[in-house]
């Protein structure tokens, strides 16, 4: 009797829990702001290996495998470091971004050949990451603040937003919808539609894991529609907390990768 | 064979390394064929051949990373048709091998890196321009189709790098003087002043080589920090010139003259771009005075940089650079009679455009320098195809124009050249 008490007890508790989750009267723009800090701010830092595989229409294939760490800072502020290890032809090449919120993002390339430390353009951040069907934003996060949300649905299990951009003329698509889970606040599906109203790209989270407490995208893949070209991603070895120190971000681990990439 | 001593201590620290932990080591590597031809017969310096460039390279790559360091090796094998010497020596890059690399970098306090060995070298932030980077290029492989990484040439030396919370600071010692792989008309014909007529493989140089370890040294320190976002750097160096631009008639040897270089440079985004300064002084050691025609004059150098994408995928970067001519009244009033008078000021403008396409598979880049003062300038239009994940493919061209023979782009326009290459990674 007891047992069955506490169960009935517990059950209630998960059901409001799960509940008050969906209760509560969210905007978009809230929405929003948690599915960035879910996809992008998870812990105070992380590392993760990538393995990207592009596929084209014809079903030629192209693989990268990268190491990722990153490093939240203060006001939102973060530093990456994009360490790769496939294809041959990029072997130990390092990418670093200072992420600078509100103002143009701080970029070098390392070149191991030259032992070359290149900075880098601001440049569009709608640009293919790698060759990819990836875009920059789509690695380092597009900010709240560029586009205007809409809540257009709103089920027990997720939140559906459209997004309109500020200034239509900096981004390639008219429009873009996502899917954003209730519970996680992961974007599930995103969906971009070009000036004519045309669906032709998506990008969807196929596979999510809990990671010491942070729900963590494993398998993602952005199709786009209109040439046929598919890219998967699949993470691996993703940890959180795992105590990166500002000073990994700086030349002198470009010159000395950290042991966080090289293992 | 004292030259190769640092290279022999290195290698053998390798293989103890080797030893140690085999299964650790990393490696990886090429092979690039490569082959380029003269657009046009030059007869203007004995007979140069057609063919610049027909050469088979393999390179290895090879490295171990420890918790208390870092050793690598990478080392080419070169099979070159169109060379002119084919004695082996490291420093020039002749022969059978050019070792790029055998080095160890460790860590011998929590504050300091230190890299032994040879190594590549680069700092400063002209875009194939350099002013406080003192390190030895390789002109002759730039010239020629090489891959653009071919420009530097390795250092054997110690580098030593400090992290004290004020800035960074590095510190390069070479106990034995890295020249340039300087034109020397093996296979490009050049403007030699002394002869006063182009010269070509047939014309030796005969130049004081400055091989003597521990005095014929150089030393370079870069200070560097950020600034609220913008690298902010100050360099010197103390050392020579690093082509044989001297002579010495009592032995009647082109020479590297002593050279000092103060300088500074600073980077950072601008507007929607990236902008570069950079300025030194070259301090003409034995020609302070500017009074003696055989040594150079001092100098001040001036870059300044700007680049920007200009839509999504392409991109152009613009510079203006100038040689400045200290004491150039004595200068004047020294030269031999019959001798070109140089300009006081030589300018530069650089315009880089790249574009990508393809799903950045398709990359395309001119790099255009033309000189106002000079009258000349140097075309590179270059195209890499990544067919695949292995095999990319390179097509490009070296042209030079210019109005007189004696400048420094338009001495080479006997040379101007095609090329075709194929790389397989793996």
């Amino acid at each position: 009797m007891k047992i069955l008490l506490k169960m009935t007890i517990m059950l209630c508790i998960i059901g409001l829990g799960a509940f008050s989750a969906i209760a509560q009267e969210l905007s978009a723009d809230e929405v929003i702001e948690r599915a960035n800090q879910a996809s992008y701010y998870a812990g105070q830092d992380g590392q993760a290996d990538v393995k990207m595989t592009i596929t084209s229409k014809g079903g030629i294939t192209r693989e990268r495998e990268f190491s990722l760490l990153r490093l939240s800072e203060t006001g939102g502020n973060q530093k990456f470091y994009t360490y790769f290890k496939a294809p041959a032809d990029v072997y130990k090449m390092a990418y670093l971004v200072w992420k600078n919120i509100g103002d143009n993002d701080d970029r070098w390339l390392w070149l191991p050949a030259l032992n070359l430390k290149k900075r880098i353009a601001p440049g569009d951040k709608r640009t293919s990451f790698v060759g990819s069907d990836f875009v920059y934003e789509d690695v380092s996060g597009r900010s709240p603040q560029a586009d205007i949300h809409r809540l257009v649905e709103q089920t027990q299990s997720y939140y559906l937003i459209e997004n309109t951009p500020k200034d239509p003329s900096s981004v390639e698509f008219s429009r873009y919808t996502v899917r954003i889970d209730a519970l996680t606040f992961l974007p599930l599906i995103a969906e971009y539609y070009d000036r004519s109203g045309q669906l032709y790209r998506r990008v969807e989270a196929l596979q999510v894991k809990e990671i010491q407490g942070f729900p963590t995208v494993m398998v993602a893949r952005a199709s786009d529609l209109v040439s046929g070209s598919v890219t998967r991603n699949e993470f691996t070895n993703v940890r959180y907390n795992i105590g990166l120190k500002a000073k990994i971000f700086t030349e002198r681990f470009l010159r000395r990768p950290p042991r966080e990439v090289t293992r | 064979m004292v030259r190769y001593h640092i290279t022999i201590i290195v290698a053998a620290l390798l293989l103890l390394g080797l030893a140690g932990s085999a299964s650790a080591w990393q490696w990886h590597g090429f092979v690039d064929g490569r082959s380029g031809m003269r657009l046009h017969e030059d007869n203007g310096a004995g007979e140069q051949r057609r063919s610049i460039l027909n050469e088979l390279r393999a390179q290895v790559d090879l490295s171990h990373n420890a918790d208390w360091g870092v050793w690598q090796i990478r080392s080419d094998v070169i099979l070159d048709e169109a060379a002119g010497q084919r004695n082996a020596d490291l420093e020039s890059g002749h022969g059978v091998i050019d070792l790029r690399e055998a080095n160890v970098l460790f860590l011998p306090h929590d504050l300091v890196d230190v890299k032994l060995g040879r190594q590549i070298l680069t700092w400063g932030t002209g875009d194939l321009l350099f002013i406080n980077d003192m390190f030895p290029k390789d002109w002759q492989s730039f010239f020629i189709g090489r891959d653009e990484e071919y420009l530097k040439a390795p250092s054997d030396a110690v580098f030593i790098s400090l992290f004290p919370d004020f800035a960074s600071i590095d510190v390069v010692y070479n106990p034995r003087f890295d020249a340039d792989r300087y034109i020397s008309g093996e296979r490009i014909s050049y403007w030699n002043p002394l002869l006063n007529r182009h010269a070509g493989r047939d014309d030796e140089l005969r130049v004081d080589r400055r091989s003597r370890w521990f005095r014929d040294d150089e030393i370079s320190l870069r200070i560097y920090r950020d600034v609220a976002g913008y690298e902010l750097a100050f360099y010197g160096y103390d050392g020579f010139w690093k082509s044989p631009v001297g002579y010495d008639p009592v032995s009647a040897r082109q020479t590297f003259p002593a050279l000092r270089v103060l300088g500074a440079s600073i980077r950072g985004n601008a507007g929607s771009g990236l902008f570069n300064l950079e300025a030194g002084y070259y301090d003409s050691r034995c020609d302070r005075d500017g009074d003696d025609p055989l040594i150079p004059n001092s100098e001040y150098r001036l870059l300044v940089g700007y680049e920007q994408e200009l839509m999504r995928n392409l991109s152009a970067a613009l510079q203006y650079y100038l040689e400045y001519m200290d004491d150039y009244s004595y200068y004047q009033r020294t030269l031999p009679v019959g001798s070109v008078e140089k300009d006081r000021a030589r300018h530069v403008l650089t315009l880089r455009l790249s574009r990508q396409a393809f799903n950045q598979n398709l990359l395309l880049s001119l790099f255009t320098y033309w000189s106002p003062s000079d009258h000349d300038g140097y075309l590179r239009p270059s195209l890499k195809y990544k067919a695949s994940d292995a095999l990319s493919i390179y097509v490009g061209a070296n042209l030079f124009f210019g109005q007189r023979s004696d400048t420094f782009f338009g001495q080479f326009e006997d040379n101007n050249n095609l090329y075709v290459g194929i790389r397989y990674s793996l």
